[in-house]
Formats: C-alpha cells, structure tokens, sequence
C-alpha cells in the first residue's frame, strides 16, 4: 500500500520535477538494495548543508541505504547537525522538541501499530549525543524499559557540534571544549550498558568507515525491533570541525579511534538471535549444529 | 442505570468510583471477555451524539465525567502520568484501557515525555487524550505548545491548580494563561457536565480539516474533578467516529503519504536556520484555524459563550470555570436585592468571544470579572476585547488564589462598590478601568 505513495498519479509524472522522477524510477523503494550498490541507484538522502568530510553525514546515508523497507520507514530526531541531513531525506521524518524523540517515537510506534497492526512501519530515532544522553535521557531510558519497538542510533561525535562546540555527556573525560574549560570533569557515558540494563535486545558499536558492518547493524537493529524490542546504535561520528580533524583524515581519525576505544561491539539477546535466524535466514544466529549432536 | 443502584454505588465513597467496571453478569460459567462491553459499541454521527441521542442523568465526579466522556469518544492512544488533581482521571481511563474502551494506554515517564509522545500518536494519526494539572502542564509546556504549529488533533485536559512556589496542591488557574498564547484551543469547563461535554465536542472540532489543531479542556481542580455534579450522558453504548487521519490539514506520518521534506519542500528551513517570512506565515495559519474553529464551537458548543439574565442589564459579570459557578449565585442574591445583573460565561477562551462580548457590553454600566488567579487574565482579555465598545466601568476581581474559595458575597460586595463608588476591600482601585484614576489603571494594565 505505501508504495503507493512512491508512485505518480497516472498522467502526473511528466511534470513532476526530475529528481522527484529520479527518486520513483531509480530509488531504492521496494527494492533490496545494499551499500555495495551504492552509486547505481537514486539515494534517500543525497544533497544537504553538513560541513565537508563530516562523518555523521555519511553514517546518515549509509545508515539509510540499509533500512530494509525504506518506504515503510518514520525517522524522528532532534536539535542538532544530524536532523540537517536527516531532514533532506525522501522518507518522513519527524523534527519535534528539544530532547523529546523517544517520546515522540513512542507515541508515533504505538498509534501506528494501531492502525497497521502487524505490517512493518519501522521507526528510527536518529540523534545526536547531546540530544540523547543529556536533554532526552530521560525519555531515551524510558522508552527502552517499556520496551517501545523502535531503534535508537545515537550519531555521537561527542560534542554539541551544531551550537558550537560545548561539551557534552558523551565527551570525554579531560577533553577541553567550550563550557569545559578546564576538561570534562567526568567520564564518558556508559550509554551501551545503559541500554543492555535497559532491556534493548539489540545494542551495538559502530564507525562509519566500514559501510558493511554499518549496513549489517542497522538492518538487524530494525528488524529487531519490530518485533522483539528496542534497539540501540552507537556510532562514532566525528565532528572534524571541534575537533580539528583534517577532512582528508576523518577516515582515518575514526579508523584509528575504532582500534583505540570505539571497538565493533555487538549485544544481541537470544530471543532476538532466534528471530533473525529463524524469520530473516541470519544463519551466524543458529544454534550450532555440534551442540544439537550433542543434545541428541 | 435504575434510581436504585445509583443510589446504592454513589453513597460508597470508599469503593470504586460508580463508572469503574462493573462485573460482567456470569450467566454462564468460564472467562468473560473483559472487552466484550466495549466491542459491542455503536459508532453514531457526532450530530446524532450531541444533539439527538437520549441521555441519563448522573451523579458523579469531574474525573467520572471525563472518563465517561473518553469512554464515547472512541479514543486510541492515551498516555497518562499522576498529578493531583487529575491523577484520578487518568486512572479511570486505565480502567477504560482494561475494558477495551481505550485501545492503548501507559503510563509516561513525566510530563515532558507524555505530550511528546502524545506528539508522535497524533502524528500517527491516532486519536489521543491526555491530562495533566498545575506544575505538570508547565513541564509539558514546550511540547504542548508546539503541536499547534505541528497541526496535531489531541484533546488535552488541565484540572488547573497553584504552579507557583511555595508549591501547594490548591485550586488555582493561573497556568491557563500559559496555555492562552500557545496556539491551540481552550475551553474551560464550569462544571462536570461542561467536563464531559466539552472533551467529546473538542475531538471533534479538533480534528475539523480547516482546524486541525490541539484542544486543551480546563476545569478548576478539585472543585470540578473532586466534587459530585449531576452529568447528563448518552448511552455507553455509544460512541463518536473514529479519527479520519486523511483529513488532516497536513499529512499524518505513516508512510502512507508522499513525505513532506521539513527543508527541501515546505520550504520552512535551510541549513540551519528558518525562513522568517515561512515561519511568519505558519503562525498565521495556526491562529487563522484558531479562528476557523468559532463555525464548529457554535455548531456544538451553542457558541463561545453562554448567557444569563443580560438583557438590559446594568451590571453584567464576566466568568469562566468555578467563578461562573460563583456569579450564577451572585446574580441571584443580586435579584434579592433588586439589583438587575446578568452573567456571561466565556465558555471558550481560544478562540476568545470577542464580537459577543462587544455586542453584549454595549449598555452595560459594570463589569464585574471574578477569577480563581491572582493575575486576571480573563479580565485583561475582557477589557482588550470590549475597548471602544462599552463604556462599562470593568472591576479586574475578585480574585482568589493559591486555594482560597470565592464566597458569594464576595462578588456581590464587587457589585455594590461598583454601582455606588464604595471603596472595595478586596480590589485595589488600580485593578478598576473606566471612570476613575487612569494612573492606576494604566499600572494595573501593565504590572498583570
């Protein structure tokens, strides 16, 4: 049915603007695409107004390539770079209050189950650090212990890059940034064990340099939470403005704090590694077959 | 319900509130589908529910009286958090939820995360109903306050209570002047069956194409939501239309809809920042459909306001919520006295009743504004409204506030001291426009 949407009214679509024309012919709407296509079909989310080399923008897109239906995907997110890009994208996406997207998300999630019951209106939350951890922790916490079927990606470039530069919950401990003058005073949020205490049944690591993985965390964080409950993504994303980074070196800054102290993580209940073996052929989630010898 | 058993339940102030579910009858044994009640709802047209279908009088709370009127209004998502005075009414609709009346209910983390995530069911294109009381609407505010521009239907209801320090659990109105200025529509309840009436007739006018904007239903804690009134209801087997979410003014977020691109298509935003003029424009809009909602408040509402005795009267009081309840028997004792007085009750305060209220205080001599807050809000709006167009001297009081009751005698000494120039002992003279001291009006304008 919301392939429909994507779809011109017949007799319309000679004027209709070419990217809108683009967009229906050569989008990846109800189609499988992956990342390693990239370049051969008409992107979501194409132009928009973030910094050049900016990491984020290109988790943001990738993140996007992977969402296994994009034409049945709502985006919700918050103050901050990310909502720039997120908001060019040619899926809805929902730029509420300060802080409030896991509320919003909550709300948006249940009133949709509501009306489509079982069909698959994936939600994903997608803010910053700043937007997460600090002003909407509260709701982000909460929405995990009632076990809202959404995913939640935090874009953690460990600072308030869009006012500027302060520092945040997630900025590391000593970092001098502004409102930090003297460094963080404290650690870096443990947001990934905050998640699994939480109850998320999917909660992983990423950075963006390795657009498989991202690929393959963001379609198992959606699935998941369609029908097991939330899931969280951490993902480096760099501010190579605050932090000086060259634009021909965010790469490597995010390859070298991959190997330092953002390492690949992934935390995936049994219940969740049942369901994608079993409904999505995720065959890295089967039972060993030794084991099953064994029990026999 | 029988004479009898209503009897019988409402002298059981210990037990469970009259309209809490009641034991499904076990003819035959097993497990009763706790549902089955609300399964065999009829949906009418909201003319023949407002207008045609019996009712039954009952005695009940205020809070009854909301949940009665959630029960018939066919309501999907409703997200509730305690705060007296209103935690009672968001429990009663749990009660609903567990009958199946209500289709999804839970309860929030704090007000903040409830109006967002009220936010994201009416985006979804659900209906929803919340309530929230005194501190708990300001904390909602931020929230609140965007889904007008948002175009998001909901019903929300503020059983209004002190929000100031020293913090206090009393009946108070002040914060339903944070919620004048937001952009959304504002009824204020006199009493439960305003109650129940006005959250029914707000899901509707709420959700009219040209309107498409949040309805906020006040009452004045406890005195309505604590206290017994006699509601007329229809039958609960009855209930309104379900939200057509393709009627909206703008799209619901289902992706069902070609998206509306927040930068690219509106154009409301680029880069970082807002087109001025495009923002300019969407507040129009929003207050334009403030203004479009009058057609719908007449059509089921009988008008903005509502009147008593003020034909040719001399001195005409201005109220709404409790203080209407207060200047009915004001007007009363002022008959006793010979003295002819009438009452206009502003019933909705967003869109506010500005061409009535001119026309009905052109021979007016008084006017007399009774209010449950220190600051007068009604009365500032009053006097802006009617400016040029009455020569009525306007009393700015009696006030009351932070829980103080308003007795009677309390308006009428208003009356009198307005009528014979007697100094009040409650109203300072700078809260007294027209024909005296304009000093002192023009510091009681500018310091409320």
């Amino acid at each position: 049915m919301s392939l429909d949407y994507v779809k011109f009214t017949p007799g319309f679509g000679k004027f209709m603007p070419k990217e809108y024309r683009d967009m229906v012919e050569h989008g990846p709407f109800g189609k499988k695409v992956s990342v390693s296509q990239v370049g051969t079909f008409k992107e979501i989310l194409e132009e928009h107004p973030m910094c050049a080399g900016c990491a984020m923008t290109l988790f943001i897109r990738l993140a996007m390539v992977a969402f296994p239906n994009p034409e049945d995907t709502i985006t919700v997110g918050t103050a901050g770079c990310g909502r720039l890009a997120i908001s060019q994208a040619a899926i809805p996406f929902v730029y509420g209050n300060y802080g409030d997207q896991n509320g919003v998300a909550s709300g948006l999630t249940r009133g949709l189950r509501l009306r489509f019951g079982d069909k698959p209106k994936d939600v994903v939350v997608m803010a910053g650090d700043g937007g997460m951890a600090d002003i909407g922790f509260a709701q982000t916490l909460h929405s995990w212990f009632r076990k809202e079927k959404f995913t939640t990606i935090m874009l953690d470039n460990e600072v308030y890059g869009n006012t500027g530069g302060q520092e945040s919950g997630m900025t590391n401990r000593n970092q001098v940034l502004k409102m930090a003058p003297l460094g963080k005073k404290f650690e870096k949020m443990d947001m990934l064990g905050m998640a699994k205490v939480a109850g998320c049944a999917y909660v992983a690591t990423v950075v963006p340099n390795n657009p498989r993985r991202v690929e393959s965390v963001i379609k198992k964080a959606v699935l998941v939470a369609r029908e097991i409950g939330p899931s969280y993504i951490q993902a480096y994303t760099s501010c190579n403005i605050e932090y000086a980074i060259p634009t021909d070196k965010v790469l490597e800054d995010a390859k070298t704090v991959e190997t330092d102290r953002y390492k690949f993580t992934e935390y995936i209940t049994d219940e969740a590694k049942e369901y994608l073996s079993q409904l999505y052929g995720y065959k890295e989630y089967l039972p060993k077959p030794a084991a099953a010898v064994e029990k026999q | 319900m029988s004479e009898g058993l209503e009897t019988e339940v409402k002298t059981n102030p210990q037990g469970d509130p009259i309209t809490s579910a009641a034991p499904a009858p076990s003819s035959q044994g097993g497990r009763q589908d706790p549902h089955a009640e609300a399964k065999r709802q009829q949906e009418v047209s909201p003319e023949y529910m407002f207008f045609e279908a019996p009712r039954e009088r009952e005695f009940i709370t205020g809070s009854e009286a909301a949940k009665e009127a959630v029960r018939r209004s066919n309501v999907d998502l409703s997200i509730a958090y305690p705060i007296t005075p209103q935690s009672e009414t968001m429990q009663l609709i749990g009660v609903l939820y567990g009958e199946g009346y209500v289709k999804e209910y839970y309860r929030g983390e704090e007000e903040y995360g409830v109006m967002s995530a009220i936010a994201g069911g009416s985006r979804a294109g659900v209906r929803c109903f919340t309530a929230t009381a005194g501190p708990g609407t300001l904390r909602g505010l931020e929230p609140i306050a965007s889904w007008p521009g948002h175009r998001l239907p909901a019903v929300a209801m503020f059983t209004c209570r002190v929000v100031n320090a020293p913090l206090a659990i009393q009946p108070d109105n002040i914060e339903v002047s944070y919620l004048l200025n937001c952009g959304m529509i504002v009824f204020h309840a006199e009493n439960q069956q305003d109650l129940f009436d006005y959250i029914m007739k707000g899901f509707i006018i709420s959700e009219k194409n040209d309107v498409t904007l949040p309805v906020g239903v006040c009452c004045d804690g406890f005195f309505v939501t604590h206290a017994r009134g006699y509601c007329s209801m229809q039958d609960r087997g009855l209930k309104l239309p379900e939200r057509d979410s393709w009627r909206g003014a703008v799209p619901v977020l289902d992706a069902e809809n070609p998206p509306a691109r927040l930068s690219r298509d509106a154009p409301v935003q680029k880069s970082n920042f807002m087109a001025y003029n495009i923002h300019a424009v969407w507040q129009q809009e929003v207050w334009a459909a403030v203004e479009r909602s009058r057609k719908y408040i007449d059509q089921y509402m009988g008008g903005l306001i509502e009147t008593k005795d003020v034909e040719d009267a001399d001195v005409l009081l201005i109220a709404s919520g409790s203080a209407a309840a207060q200047s009915r028997e004001a007007i009363r004792m002022c008959k006793d006295k010979g003295i002819h007085a009438g009452l206009i009750k502003v019933k909705s305060l967003r869109p506010f009743p500005t061409r009535e209220l001119r026309q009905l205080c052109a021979k007016a001599k008084l006017i007399v504004v009774p209010e449950f807050n220190y600051v007068g809000w009604l009365a500032k709006d009053v006097a802006t409204a009617i400016y040029g167009y009455s020569k009525a001297k306007i009393v700015a009081g009696p006030h009351v506030y932070g829980g103080m009751s308003m007795p009677v005698e309390m308006i009428f000494d208003e009356i009198e001291c307005g009528l014979t120039g007697k100094k009040s002992a409650t109203v300072p003279s700078s809260a007294i426009m027209g024909a005296v001291d304009q000093e002192a009006v023009a510091h009681f304008m500018q310091n409320i």
